[in-house]
């Protein structure tokens, strides 16, 4: 029997950790990457990852309380036997990453140091140094590199996915891919194809995102028929510093060790910020939200640093918006675990922020949506059914998606270090399902090499239309511009009739990609083509996403809406605030009813590069599973968000009594 | 008022052609960096002689100095483009920069060069900890902060290349392995679990390419952009590699 072969397109954390497990159950793995793995855009990752340790669980966490937090945080839009089985699996992962060698921070007596991060009250974190992620890939590099050495893996870097190769019945059967230096195209075949392509904070033009990150293996994959679900959730990060070619990340952890967040009282107050006194500095995290200070969820943050610079006009500089991260108090044990993200901003701004405040600014961060995949649930624990090949595995037959790269984690708002393990789980699990999958197939070798021939041909010709494209349109130019409108409209606050200019700003650029002029003509290490081509697929998904939150007309985690918003209550007398409250928690069940669905978009044209025109797709609803934790308003810095929870918990302990006992009451209240 | 840079590049087509020099100009802009530059020279490729030409190929992923893929010899010295500030380049008051691309790692195009010889000397000296398998056996060994301390900056090798661009011993004609994977077997074999495979690295270490090829010249510890004390790694390579020859002599 021909040996099994899974080809990996990835090797960011997820892709590793699926190539380890696969190789180290027996099946060989093609890993291709556009850039060495090694420099995959995991290694940004600054905070660190979150799992349930020793210590919080005598301080009373446990699993599932991590569970809840990720489901709060993600504001119930995440199907929940996903996130269980993962949190689940946290604390052995940490085990695991540990084993293989990473440095994780340490306390006294040699035990791993954990610290806190946003929407959670315990110390969850592992962490090394400020670069966890760079820490994290580099040991599962490492693991990758000894397989390749037994000749379990073999590494295709400098290599780009161009698509998947579907045979008649619609599974997948390998892929086309091209070396990014000879530009020669060939076919990959396989039993599987698992997608670990990372997000497309691209799309918004500068976002704390590396510079490969389009979503353009993404953008293929739903052109072949992937569906793609939740588009429209974009996790901005409350904290970057503005660059020209990235926003850079200030990771949350500088909130964490004791950072704290502030602008002048005095508009654009032109003072040294070291010398402007306590009381003329408004710390606006912390009076607005006592429980939590800085460390309030991503989206609170976010819009809040947003509200006070644009509606408040205190932002530090008039031109720049910007307000102060200052870690100028912290004791030096302190600042030096930051020491990883201090320098960055050193490096990059050529001050230090160990004396001085740092400025910084939000900036799309994460891509909470993805590649749809499924799952199954396990009937007794509610986790996940961990031998079913249908977990991870796209609506295409054969392809798996993992990593940033799917939608399954994080619902409508990631919780702070939930991804790394999120990567690291599904590339972990993948690789069971996977074998489940096989296990019932012909191996690859029996597809007809025609097929594989006749997709190279298809890659051939668009790469020759591209290419001879006699147009004028600078590439560059268009992505600038599509950045700028998805950016403006498409992020923290959403209006629909800026969503609404925005896809028609969306489609005249796709009228003017049609018409791209290629400045490199040539067919050696042509970077020049591999964007323009990616730029195709930014076009086609920007709509997507564009389109997502145009329909939804509501306010859910990161998508908020101000024209949807519930407005919360007003009144001072106990009754009538009771009655508000009431009233509140009648929107918000409406709201529930109709919009606590997964977003799934899926293309209705067949193949295409983008380049011919054709960008269709249709947009339907799936119904979340919420089994096992219903649904609660996030009510953080809502006046009257007391009475709203009590009036909510009643309600939802009457429906647990039952439906007829519901109604019954829902009458009686009337 | 606006300033502009003028930025010098060597340039080359292919492995096979001839290298030539191009020079583009770029308005300034605060904050901007060397991939910036290189982004901007993309946009709009026109030499300072209006001619048309084609985008610089350059090799960056991260933009914040973590990846390492974007080294470069700029301005003589070799260093990651994305932490190059312009400012800082052109602080003397000189409006020219002048970028090469590496030279001990074959030219791809213009400044993308094959580093794979890197990434296979991380394969010889095993640069991973060598464990049973994936499942669930409980953590890993306990590590005091001193250890940590110490095994964490050498965890931060980029494999960018910096090291060995500047090291004398590194060329063509030599085996040598080069400073970082050198430091990645220390690394390695100071890890509880690494150890165990500690033979095999100093097998590597002392034999041809290995640590007796270093002259010491201590150039790579300058130029590593993540400061890692590579001086300290060769010499306990040198100590360590004695040891084991010795041992080796007397049959144990
Ligand atoms: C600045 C920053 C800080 C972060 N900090 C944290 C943190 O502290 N904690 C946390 O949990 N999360 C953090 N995150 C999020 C987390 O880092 C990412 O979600 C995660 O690393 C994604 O991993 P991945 O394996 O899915 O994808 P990536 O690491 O993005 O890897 C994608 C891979 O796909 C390959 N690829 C892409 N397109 C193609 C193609 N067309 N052909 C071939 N190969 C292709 C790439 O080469 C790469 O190997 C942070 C993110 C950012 C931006
Ligand atoms: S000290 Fe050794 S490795 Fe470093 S530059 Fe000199 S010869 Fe090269
Ligand atoms: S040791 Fe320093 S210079 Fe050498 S490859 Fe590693 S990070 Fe780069
Ligand atoms: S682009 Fe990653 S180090 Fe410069």
């Amino acid at each position: 029997m021909a040996k099994q072969n899974v080809v990996v397109v990835g090797g960011g954390l997820a892709g590793l950790a699926a190539t380890m497990k696969l190789a180290e159950m027996g099946v060989h793995v093609d890993l291709i990457s556009m850039v060495p793995v090694k420099r995959s855009h995991s290694v940004c990752a600054q905070g660190g990852i979150n799992a349930v340790n020793d210590v919080t669980r005598q301080e009373g966490d446990n699993e599932w309380k991590h569970f809840d937090d990720s489901v709060y945080g993600g504001d119930f839009l995440a199907h929940q036997p996903p996130i269980k089985e993962m949190c689940d699996w946290g604390p052995r992962i940490i085990d695991l990453l540990d084993r293989i060698g990473v440095p994780f921070n340490r306390s006294p007596e040699g035990f791993r140091d954990q610290r806190r991060f946003g929407g959670t009250l315990y110390k969850r974190t592992a962490f090394a140094g400020a670069t966890t992620g760079q820490q994290l890939i580099y040991a599962l590099d490492e693991q990758a590199r000894r397989w390749e050495s037994e000749g379990m893996v073999s590494k295709y870097e400098y290599w780009e996915f161009l698509g998947p190769v579907l045979d008649d019945a619609g599974v997948c059967r390998g892929v086309i891919a091209q070396d990014m230096f000879s530009m020669e195209m060939r076919a990959f075949p396989a039993d599987a194809v698992v997608l670990a392509t990372g997000g497309n904070g691209l799309i918004f033009g500068r976002s704390t995102m590396s510079m490969i990150c389009t979503g353009g293996a993404a953008g293929r994959a739903f052109r072949a028929g992937v569906k793609y679900a939740n588009g429209e959730f974009m996790q901005v990060h409350p904290t970057a510093i503005p660059g020209t070619d990235k926003l850079r990340l200030m990771s949350e952890s500088a909130r964490g060790e004791g950072g704290r967040v502030w602008v002048p009282r005095k508009p654009q107050d032109e003072r040294d910020p070291m010398s402007i006194p306590k009381e003329e500095r408004y710390y606006f995290l912390e009076e607005r939200y006592p429980k939590y200070g800085n460390l309030v969820p991503r989206d609170i943050a976010t819009r809040e640093i947003f509200e006070v610079c644009v509606k408040g006009g205190l932002s530090v500089e008039q031109n720049n918006l910007c307000v102060y991260l200052d870690v100028t108090e912290l004791p030096p044990a302190q600042q030096k675990k930051l020491d990883g993200i201090l320098e960055i901003y050193e490096t990059f701004q050529g001050v230090d922020p160990r004396k001085t405040p740092m400025k910084i600014f939000p900036a799309v961060h994460y891509t909470m949506g993805g590649l749809w995949a499924d799952y199954e649930r396990d009937a007794n624990h509610g986790g996940l059914n961990l031998g079913s090949p249908r977990n991870h595995q796209t609506n295409v037959p054969g392809i798996f998606a993992i990593g940033e790269a799917d939608y399954q984690y994080h619902g409508a708002n990631r919780l702070g270090a939930n991804s790394l393990l999120s990567c690291i789980f599904s590339g972990l699990i993948v690789a069971p399902s996977i074998a489940a999958y096989m296990g019932g197939r012909k191996g690859s070798k029996d597809a007809p090499s025609t097929l594989f021939d006749g997709a190279v041909g298809v890659h051939k010709q668009q790469y020759e239309k591209l290419i001879r494209n006699d147009g004028t349109e600078n590439p560059y130019k268009i992505h600038i511009e599509l950045g700028d409108t998805m950016t403006r409209n498409v992020t923290v606050v959403r209006y629909n009739k800026a969503i609404s200019e925005t896809l028609g700003k969306i489609d005249d650029l796709m009228q003017r990609y049609q018409r791209v002029g290629l400045s490199d003509k040539s067919n050696w290490t042509n970077q020049n083509l591999s964007f323009t081509r990616a730029l195709g697929d930014m076009l086609l998904m920007a709509k997507v996403i564009a389109q997502g939150a145009l329909q939804r007309d509501e306010c859910r985690g990161a998508h908020y809406k101000p024209d949807f918003e519930i407005p919360g209550p007003k009144a001072e007398n106990p009754a009538d605030l009771r009655r508000e409250a009431e009233t509140w928690c009648d929107g918000f069940q409406k709201n529930l009813d109709k919009w606590l669905k997964t977003t799934v978009a899926t293309y209705d044209g067949k193949g295409g590069t983008g380049f011919d025109g054709k960008g269709g797709f249709k947009i339907e609803y799936e119904a979340v599973d919420t089994s096992m934790i219903p649904p609660r308003p996030r009510t953080y810095g809502l006046k009257g968000a007391e009475i709203i929870e009590e009036v909510w918990k009643e309600r939802i302990a009457k429906a647990k009594r039952g439906p007829g006992a519901e109604k019954r009451e829902a009458v009686g209240a009337g | 008022m606006s300033r502009y840079i003028h930025v010098k590049v060597l340039r080359q087509q292919d492995p096979h052609s001839a290298e030539r020099w191009e020079t583009f100009s770029v308005e300034h802009e605060p904050g901007m960096n060397v991939t910036t530059v290189l982004q901007r020279i993309a946009a709009a490729p026109v030499t300072v002689e209006h001619e048309s030409s084609t985008p610089v190929a350059f090799d960056a992923c991260c933009l914040e100095e973590v990846c390492g893929a974007c080294s470069m010899v700029i301005n003589g010295r070799v260093r990651q483009a994305c932490s190059a500030l312009i400012d800082n380049l052109c602080a003397d008051g000189r409006d020219t920069i002048e970028l090469r691309p590496m030279t001990k790692f074959p030219v791809v195009r213009d400044l993308v060069v094959n580093r794979r010889r890197m990434f296979d000397a991380l394969k010889r000296v095993k640069a991973w900890v060598q464990v049973d398998d994936y499942f669930d056996r409980g953590p890993g060994p306990r590590v005091f902060p001193k250890e940590q301390d110490e095994a964490y900056p050498l965890s931060r090798c980029m494999t960018c290349g910096c090291c060995v661009e500047a090291c004398p011993q590194y060329h063509d004609d030599s085996p040598f392995i080069g400073a970082a994977a050198i430091s990645q077997a220390i690394l390695f074999n100071a890890h509880p679990t690494g150890r165990s495979a500690a033979d095999e690295r100093m097998e590597v270490l002392a034999g041809k390419g290995g640590i007796a090829d270093c002259g010491n010249s201590q150039n790579c510890v300058k130029v590593c952009p993540k400061k890692i004390p590579l001086t300290d790694s060769l010499a306990k390579a040198g100590r360590d590699a004695t040891v084991y020859k010795l041992r080796k002599w007397f049959g144990r």
